[in-house]
């Protein structure tokens, strides 16, 4: 027989058709160990209350779907084993973005402000035949903000970004970082201008919340002090 | 309610549709439906790479892809869509370079390439490093970088509308009919031309690695109109999943050097293919890997083995497949640079699909006739590129190059004609259903039918099929098609309501798992990914031909045929 574990889920839910307040539903489920907290949820949907709403698509960490605060931080659900927060998993939708329902939160305001840094390659000079020759080192300098996948975990750990939702926020200055630093992009500096306004990468206190949310391990706060750092050495 | 009017909808967004998009914008007014935000979609989870005879390394040619390809698709494959694909990948891969993709870089600064299963040098000679990539991320990054240069260019995204059905009328493809997630809404999209790319539907099966999301809606949205599917009998089992997960683990790690162990420590895949060993095709080391449990060599005589990545050095894994050490780590608990990683075939791609000519129109029956405006790429379509099995890489590229052609024609062809009219009601029989499915008060429950489902067709249509076990199927599939008759849903709100729309991706699960269990018995030989135990041998004589399955307007289903179209390659025996 194969080992369970018996799991009191603790699910913060909101559906604005019908509900004045946010409410925690409360749900006991036993599950193998290692079955996911996504596992757990998907369990409650599909046999106890069809009616709670959650986003998930790949379930294994690749789509940025399913970010959710679990038991106080955030990850996304289908990366989190259970016997790692067993036995009362607390799980809430992310902070700082409206509720739509349940675990499912507006995301058009975290992609307004992606869309905002320019997050697309520059180049407007004639392209050669082949490929831009890139070194395997002017490749390997950006390579860590390329793992991105926009699930909003680090943004929506941010205290500069609870206390201020214009701050443009982590995901958007990594994904900056991505192209600031390839050596084949030209539009660095158009990008640096916009993340030198004020709502701009000076709102990070270095609280490093956004390295320790992010689900493919990024060096964020790192990232942005590189970002701060062109800046200070790009403004004469 | 609202109505919108565009020349071109793109229904799907991730690689195929997104590059559609990219092309037919250019001309053309052009919006992009997905039930998902783009970046959500499942290009993002390939992982080793995509094909092109570049010849970064070595001598390449891509004659040489195309006779792997056509050699990969146990002779199925059409061969002038091959030679295309395999032609225009070189362009297509230097096109997605020049829109920033971040490909490995080789010392000299070109664009880094791996050997992959089944694609050689100097037709069958020996594995040939031809899969350009990035990390073990290729997916994400083609993703990635067509998203970011479709906000580059300004097209019109309706994220989280899930298209339920489209108005086709005497012959012609009008527009789509899409459900607003979000408020519940439901909107008619009238076009001039409608690009299907809304992927696969793996999730027929229980061990898979599709997303929860790959429903199959495109397809199924087709077939109910009359359009026939076509070698629905090919699916692909990827013989690396996580055991019991399903989760890919990438044909890249053997392609890197890693190779799969039985119980008894022995590189099995020696006596399956001499030549090519770990990196034979897929649906050739799918079926070996079952040989090896059936005859005892599991894992600790389970139904699994190893994939062995030990000997590659932690630097190397983590540098080249950094995703799947991340993987080992967080869902087995191991460290793939100490441990073997313990696999099993899990359902990972449809060969078959809607049949498309090269530039993505659909067609309707052997004679090629068209269904004008309408047209499809990607996993959803059958150019056929792929035919019996399809070798990895081989999906990223079809995305990209189908997508750019299907994005090419609709737009001209949407430039050409007028705008044709619909009828005010065009939307009825997507309320209706919507209005059955809310107000269901049966007594089943769709996540226990699907359940049923996904273990049956693992069972009985999977890498392995019998005459018994097809026609056991198709009995089952007729009684849990009756079951979900008889639904209910808990959710009776309109916003943001997954329980409605998981139960309509049953119903187009359950037509997918059908017409996949009823072609796989029709066809009695064994070709590709499709082993019939009752007929182990290709039959070239009898079924050299594509299967086209149309469902009556009663219910019932029948069949046609269409020929293979052979160029330069004349089917040979297929050794690896």
């Amino acid at each position: 027989m194969a080992e369970t574990l018996k799991i009191e889920l603790r699910i913060k839910r909101f559906n604005p058709e019908k509900d004045e307040e946010p409410w925690w539903g409360e749900y006991e489920v036993e599950m193998g160990p290692t079955d996911r907290v996504l596992d757990a949820l998907h369990y409650v949907k599909w046999h106890i209350d069809g009616t709670l709403t959650l986003r998930r698509s790949c379930g294994h960490g690749i789509c940025g779907s399913d970010a959710m605060r679990i038991n106080g931080v955030n990850r996304l659900a289908c990366k989190v084993l259970l016997r790692d927060v067993a036995p009362v998993v607390t799980v809430e939708p992310i902070l700082g973005l409206p509720v739509i329902k349940d675990l499912v939160v507006d995301m058009e305001p975290f992609m307004a402000q992606y869309r905002s840094v320019m997050p697309y390659f520059v180049n407007d000079e004639p392209p050669p035949p082949r490929e831009r020759l890139q070194s395997p080192e002017e490749r390997e300098r950006f390579d860590d903000t390329t793992k991105c996948i926009l699930c909003a975990c680090c943004t929506t750990s941010c205290p500069s970004f609870w206390a201020r939702g214009e701050y443009v926020g982590p995901a958007a200055i990594v994904q900056a970082h991505r192209f600031i630093f390839d050596s084949r992009d030209k539009a660095a500096a158009q990008r640096l201008e916009i993340l030198n306004e004020p709502d701009g990468v000076w709102r990070c206190r270095t609280v490093y919340n956004c390295t320790n949310a992010c689900p493919r391990e990024i060096k964020i706060t790192e990232a942005i002090a590189e970002v701060k750092k062109a800046l200070l050495f790009s403004r004469l | 309610m609202s109505k919108f009017q565009y020349d071109v909808l793109v229904i799907g967004a991730g690689g195929a549709g997104l590059m559609a998009a990219l092309y037919a914008s250019k001309s053309a007014n052009t919006a992009v439906l997905s039930k998902l935000y783009p970046t959500r979609s499942h290009t993002g989870a390939a992982q080793g790479g995509i094909s092109a005879a570049l010849g970064n390394h070595e001598e390449d040619h891509w004659e040489w892809h195309a006779y792997d390809t056509v050699k990969g698709s146990d002779y199925l494959g059409d061969q002038d869509a091959i030679e295309i694909m395999c032609r225009e990948a070189i362009d297509v891969v230097i096109e997605l370079e020049h829109m920033g993709l971040p490909f490995d870089r080789t010392p000299e600064g070109k664009i880094a390439q791996r050997p992959f299963g089944g694609h050689t040098r100097n037709y069958g000679e020996a594995p040939v490093r031809r899969a350009c990539h990035a990390a073990d991320r290729t997916g994400h990054m083609i993703l990635q970088t067509l998203y970011q240069q479709c906000i580059k260019h300004n097209v019109n995204f309706f994220d989280e509308f899930q298209v339920l059905d489209l108005i086709i009328e005497d012959g012609v493809c009008k527009g789509a009919v899409a459900y607003e997630i979000d408020t519940g809404e439901i909107h008619t999209f009238h076009a001039k031309a409608v690009i299907l790319a809304t992927g696969g539907w793996g999730k027929c099966w229980s061990v898979t690695s599709n997303a929860f999301t790959l429903t199959g809606d495109g397809a199924a949205i087709v077939l109910r109109h009359g359009v026939p599917l076509e070698d629905m009998e090919f699916f692909q089992f990827h013989p690396t999943g996580i055991w019991k997960m399903g989760i890919l683990i990438t044909e890249g790690v053997r392609g890197e050097g890693g190779v799969l162990r039985n119980n008894l420590g022995e590189r099995f895949m020696e006596r399956y293919a001499p030549t090519l060993k770990d990196l034979a095709s897929r649906d050739v080391v799918s079926r070996a890997i079952y040989m090896e449990i059936r005859e005892g060599r599991g894992i600790d005589g389970k139904d699994y083995v190893y994939l062995d990545a030990t000997h590659l050095g932690r630097e190397r894994i983590e540098k080249k497949l950094p995703d799947i050490a991340d993987f080992c780590r967080t869902y087995l608990g191991i460290d793939p640079a100490e441990q073997p990683m313990p696999v099993q075939p899990t359902a990972h791609y449809a060969m078959g699909g809607i049949p498309t000519d090269v530039d993505g129109r659909v067609i309707v029956d052997a004679n090629n006739t068209p269904l004008y405006g309408l047209y499809a790429a990607g996993e959803v379509a059958c150019v056929s590129v792929h035919g019996a099995n399809r070798l990895g890489t081989n999906s990223l590229l079809d995305l990209v190059v189908f997508g750019r052609r299907a994005g090419i024609h609709a737009a001209a062809f949407a430039n050409e004609i007028e705008l044709q009219p619909i009828p005010d009601n065009a939307d009825d029989p997507t309320r209706e259903l919507v209005e059955r499915v809310r107000t269901s008060d049966g007594d089943e429950n769709v996540a226990t039918i699907r359940a049923e489902m996904q273990k049956l067709m693992m069972d009985n249509v999977g890498v392995f099929r019998t005459e018994e076990l097809l026609t056991d199927a198709v009995e089952k599939l007729k009684v849990l098609k009756e079951r979900a008759r008889h639904i209910s849903i808990q959710d009776k709100g309109k916003r943001f309501n997954q329980d409605l729309l998981e139960a309509i991706e049953l119903y187009n699960l359950l037509d997918l798992a059908e017409v996949t269990a009823l072609s796989a018995l029709n066809r009695t030989e064994s070709r590709g990914a499709h082993s019939r135990e009752d007929y182990p041998e290709r039959d070239d004589e009898n079924w050299l031909k594509h299967t086209l399955i149309y469902r009556e307007e009663d219910g019932s289903y029948r069949f046609d045929y269409k020929p293979v179209t052979i160029t330069k390659f004349e089917p040979k025996p297929r050794v690896y």
